[in-house]
C-alpha cells in the first residue's frame, strides 16, 4: 500500500455533490427515529430522572447525604466534575485547535464534538453547584455590589478562577457552536419553506442569505473565535488543575499538574468523541462522512495523549522519589499499594496500556474494537481523577487523621443522572440539529486550492479509492 | 437611473469565481455573490478589502483586560482589603487567570455581537436569493445594471461564457 500514500484520498466518501450533502444531513432530521434511538432515549431519560430525584434530595437535605468525612472532603463529586470538564475539551480541540492547524478532516466531526462539549460542561457545572451546599446562593460567586458591605470575592482563590474559567468556557463554546450553525439553519430553512421547522430555523438563522460579503466577515469571526478558543481550552483545565496544585496535599502539590491535566482532558475527550461518533455514524448512516480516515486521525490523537498521560504518571513517581520528601513518597507508595491500588491499576491499564492497541491498523479498521477501547479509556480517565483526589486525601500527614471513603447511593445516582443528562441532550441534538456542518463539508468536497498534496495526503487505507482505480 | 439587478446562477464554484473576476475586469458593479459555503479566493475576485473585525476583537479584549485588572485591584486592595495568607493587597500574579478569562469573554462575545449587528443579521429578516438554491448547491452573481458601460447583451454573453444556467432581472434588494 506504499503507493497509496501519494494519492490524496477525498475527505468525504461516496463522491458526494453539494446537494447530496444537504439531502443527507437535513434528511436525517426527517427520518423516523430508529428503535435504537428510542431505546437510548428511554434509558438515558430514566437515568436523568434518577439523577433529578437524587439532586432534589441533596438540595432538600444537604451534602451530608454524601460519604464525605473530615479527611476526605472532596471525592465523588469533584471526580465527576473533572471527568466531565475533561470530556468537553476534545470538542474545543477539534473545533478550534484543529481549525487553526488546518486539519480539514475536522469538518465531519466538529459540530457533534462541540455539542458534546456543551453538554459535558453542563454536567460538570452541576457538581460544584451542588457542592456549595446552598446552591440557590450560587450567584455569590460573582463579584456584584451587595448588602454585605460590598464583600468582594477572593480573586486570589483558584476556585474563583475556576468559576470564571468554566463560565467563560461555556459561553464561548455556545456562541462558537451557534455561529457555526447559522448557515446550516438557513439551508434547512430554504429546503422546506412553510413548515414549522423552517419558521423556527428561519428565526434562528437571523436572515442568513449566503451573501459572500457576510461570508467574508463570517470567516474572520470564525477564525477569531478559534484563536480565542485555543488558549481558552488550555486555560480551563490548567485552572482546574490549580484547584489541586495550589493546595499543600502530597500528591496534589506538583507543578506538573497543568500540562498533565490538559493532556488527560484531551485524551478522555477524544475517547468520548470516538464513542459518540461511532454510534452516530452507524445509527444515522454517516459512513461516507465519518470514514476510516477520521477514525485513524482520532486514534492517532488518542495514542499521542495516552503517551503524554503515561509520561506524567511516570514523572510523578520519579519526582516523588527524587524530592526526598517522605510525605510525597508515601502518597505515591499509597497509590500503588494502598487501599485504592485496584483503582490505580485500572487507571494505568486503561489509559496507558490498552490505547496502545490503536497502533495496529487491523484494530483501527475493526470499529467495534475501536469503540470498546474508547469505553475503557473513559473508564480509566474517570479512575484517574478518583485516584488523584481520594487516594491523596485519604492518607495525608497524620496517621491518626487517616480515613476511608465510600460513595453513597445518592452520589452514585447523581453521577448516573449526569450520564443521563449528557446522553439525553446528545440524542435530542442528533434528532433536531444537523449533526454535520453542512456548509463546511461542502467546502471540503474537493481538494484544497493550491495545497501541496503532501499536506492533504493520507497514507491510510481506503476501500473505494485505491491506486488501481486511477 | 435604473436600479434593476441582473442575477446569474452558476452550478460550479470555479465558474462563479471566474465570472466574478471577469465582471470586475469589465468594470461592472458587483452587488454581491451568494454561495452555500465560503469560497476561497472569491474575496479577491470581488475586490473585497480585508475585514477590520480583528481590530474590533482586539479593542474589546483590551477593554475587558483593563477593566477587570483595575476592578480586581480596587476590590482586593482598596474597597475592602482582606489579608489572605499574608499575601500583598495587590497580588497581581494571582489576578492573571481572571484577567485572561475576561479578555477572552469580552473579545469573543463582543466580536460575534458586532458581526451580527454589522452584517445586518436579525431574526425574521427575508433572505433575497433563497429561491435560487444558493444555500444548497447553486451560486448567484448579482450585478447592478447601471453605468454607461452596462450593455445587457454583452454582459449576458460574458456570463454565458462561464456556464451561467439562468440569468434574470430582479428589483433592488434592501
Amino acid at each position: 500500500m506504499a503507493e497509496a500514500a501519494v494519492i490524496a484520498v477525498p475527505l468525504i466518501g461516496g463522491n458526494k455533490s453539494a446537494a447530496d450533502v444537504t439531502r443527507d444531513v437535513a434528511g436525517a432530521l426527517d427520518a423516523t427515529p430508529s428503535p435504537l434511538w428510542w431505546g437510548g432515549l428511554a434509558l438515558s431519560s430514566a437515568a436523568l430522572l434518577l439523577g433529578t430525584i437524587a439532586i432534589g434530595y441533596e438540595f432538600a437535605t444537604g451534602i451530608g447525604t454524601w460519604g464525605l468525612n473530615r479527611t476526605v472532603g472532596w471525592a465523588f463529586d469533584i471526580t465527576n466534575f473533572v471527568f466531565w470538564i475533561g470530556i468537553g475539551h476534545a470538542g474545543t480541540l477539534i473545533s478550534a485547535i484543529l481549525f487553526l492547524l488546518r486539519q480539514r478532516w475536522r469538518t465531519s466531526v466538529n459540530r457533534a464534538a462541540e455539542a458534546m462539549t456543551l453538554f459535558a460542561v453542563m454536567c460538570a457545572a452541576l457538581f460544584p453547584l451542588i457542592h456549595m451546599g446552598r446552591p440557590w446562593l450560587f450567584f455569590w460567586m460573582a463579584p456584584y455590589p451587595n448588602s454585605r458591605g460590598s464583600l468582594w470575592i477572593n480573586f486570589r482563590s483558584p476556585l474563583v478562577w475556576d468559576f470564571f474559567a468554566i463560565s467563560t468556557y461555556f459561553t464561548i463554546s455556545a456562541i462558537f457552536w451557534y455561529v457555526g450553525l447559522i448557515p446550516d439553519l438557513a439551508t434547512i430553512r430554504d429546503r422546506e419553506p412553510g413548515t414549522r421547522r423552517s419558521k423556527i430555523f428561519g428565526f434562528l438563522s437571523l436572515g442568513w442569505s449566503g451573501s459572500f460579503r457576510t461570508w467574508h466577515r463570517y470567516e474572520v469571526v470564525y477564525l477569531l473565535l478559534a484563536a480565542l478558543g485555543t488558549p481558552l481550552v488550555l486555560s480551563v483545565h490548567t485552572i482546574v488543575s490549580m484547584d489541586f496544585a495550589t493546595g499543600v496535599v502530597p500528591g496534589w502539590h506538583t507543578t506538573i499538574f497543568p500540562p498533565y491535566f490538559v493532556a488527560g482532558a484531551i485524551f478522555s475527550g477524544m475517547a468520548m468523541v470516538l464513542t459518540l461518533m461511532l454510534v452516530a455514524r452507524k445509527t444515522m448512516r454517516l459512513e461516507h462522512y465519518i470514514t476510516q480516515r477520521h477514525v485513524d486521525a482520532m486514534c492517532s490523537l488518542v495514542i499521542l495523549t495516552s503517551g503524554l498521560v503515561g509520561l506524567a504518571y511516570g514523572t510523578e513517581f520519579f519526582i516523588a522519589y527524587y524530592s526526598g520528601s517522605p510525605y510525597e513518597q508515601f502518597a505515591f507508595y499509597n497509590r500503588a499499594t494502598g487501599p485504592l491500588a485496584w483503582g490505580y491499576y485500572i487507571m494505568v491499564v486503561c489509559n496507558v496500556l490498552i490505547p496502545q492497541l490503536y497502533w495496529l491498523g487491523a484494530i483501527r479498521r475493526n470499529l467495534v474494537i475501536v469503540f470498546i477501547i474508547s469505553l475503557f479509556i473513559n473508564l480509566g480517565m474517570w479512575f484517574e481523577r478518583f485516584i488523584i483526589i481520594v487516594a491523596s486525601l485519604q492518607r495525608d500527614f497524620l496517621p491518626s487523621a487517616w480515613s476511608d471513603y465510600r460513595p453513597t447511593s445518592i452520589e452514585i445516582a447523581t453521577f448516573v443522572g449526569t450520564l443521563g443528562l449528557f446522553f439525553t441532550c446528545f440524542l435530542l441534538f442528533c434528532r433536531f440539529v444537523p449533526v454535520i456542518a453542512i456548509a463546511e463539508i461542502k467546502g471540503v468536497l474537493r481538494p484544497a486550492h493550491g495545497s501541496h498534496p503532501a499536506h492533504d495526503s493520507y497514507s491510510g487505507y481506503s476501500e473505494d479509492i485505491s491506486p488501481e482505480h486511477h | 437611473m435604473s436600479s434593476r439587478l441582473l442575477v446569474s446562477v452558476f452550478e460550479r464554484e470555479d465558474d462563479v469565481v471566474q465570472a466574478t473576476t471577469a465582471a470586475r475586469k469589465e468594470g461592472l458593479e458587483i452587488v454581491d455573490v451568494y454561495a452555500p459555503y465560503a469560497i476561497h479566493g472569491l474575496d479577491r475576485a470581488m475586490g473585497l478589502p480585508p475585514s477590520r473585525i480583528p481590530w474590533v476583537c482586539f479593542l474589546l479584549g483590551l477593554f475587558g483586560a483593563v477593566t477587570i485588572t483595575i476592578f480586581q485591584f480596587w476590590a482586593s486592595a482598596v474597597s475592602w482589603p482582606i489579608n489572605v495568607g499574608g499575601k500583598p493587597w495587590n497580588s497581581l500574579p494571582a489576578f492573571v487567570p481572571v484577567i485572561f478569562e475576561v479578555t477572552v469573554l469580552c473579545g469573543g462575545v463582543g466580536t460575534v455581537a458586532f458581526f451580527i449587528w454589522y452584517a445586518g443579521l436579525k431574526p425574521g429578516l427575508e433572505s433575497p436569493m433563497s429561491d435560487l438554491r444558493v444555500t444548497d448547491d447553486r451560486f448567484a452573481l448579482v450585478l447592478r445594471q447601471t453605468g454607461a458601460k452596462f450593455n445587457r447583451s454583452a454582459v449576458e454573453a460574458l456570463l454565458k461564457r462561464f456556464h451561467a444556467v439562468r440569468i434574470e432581472e430582479r428589483g433592488d434588494i434592501a
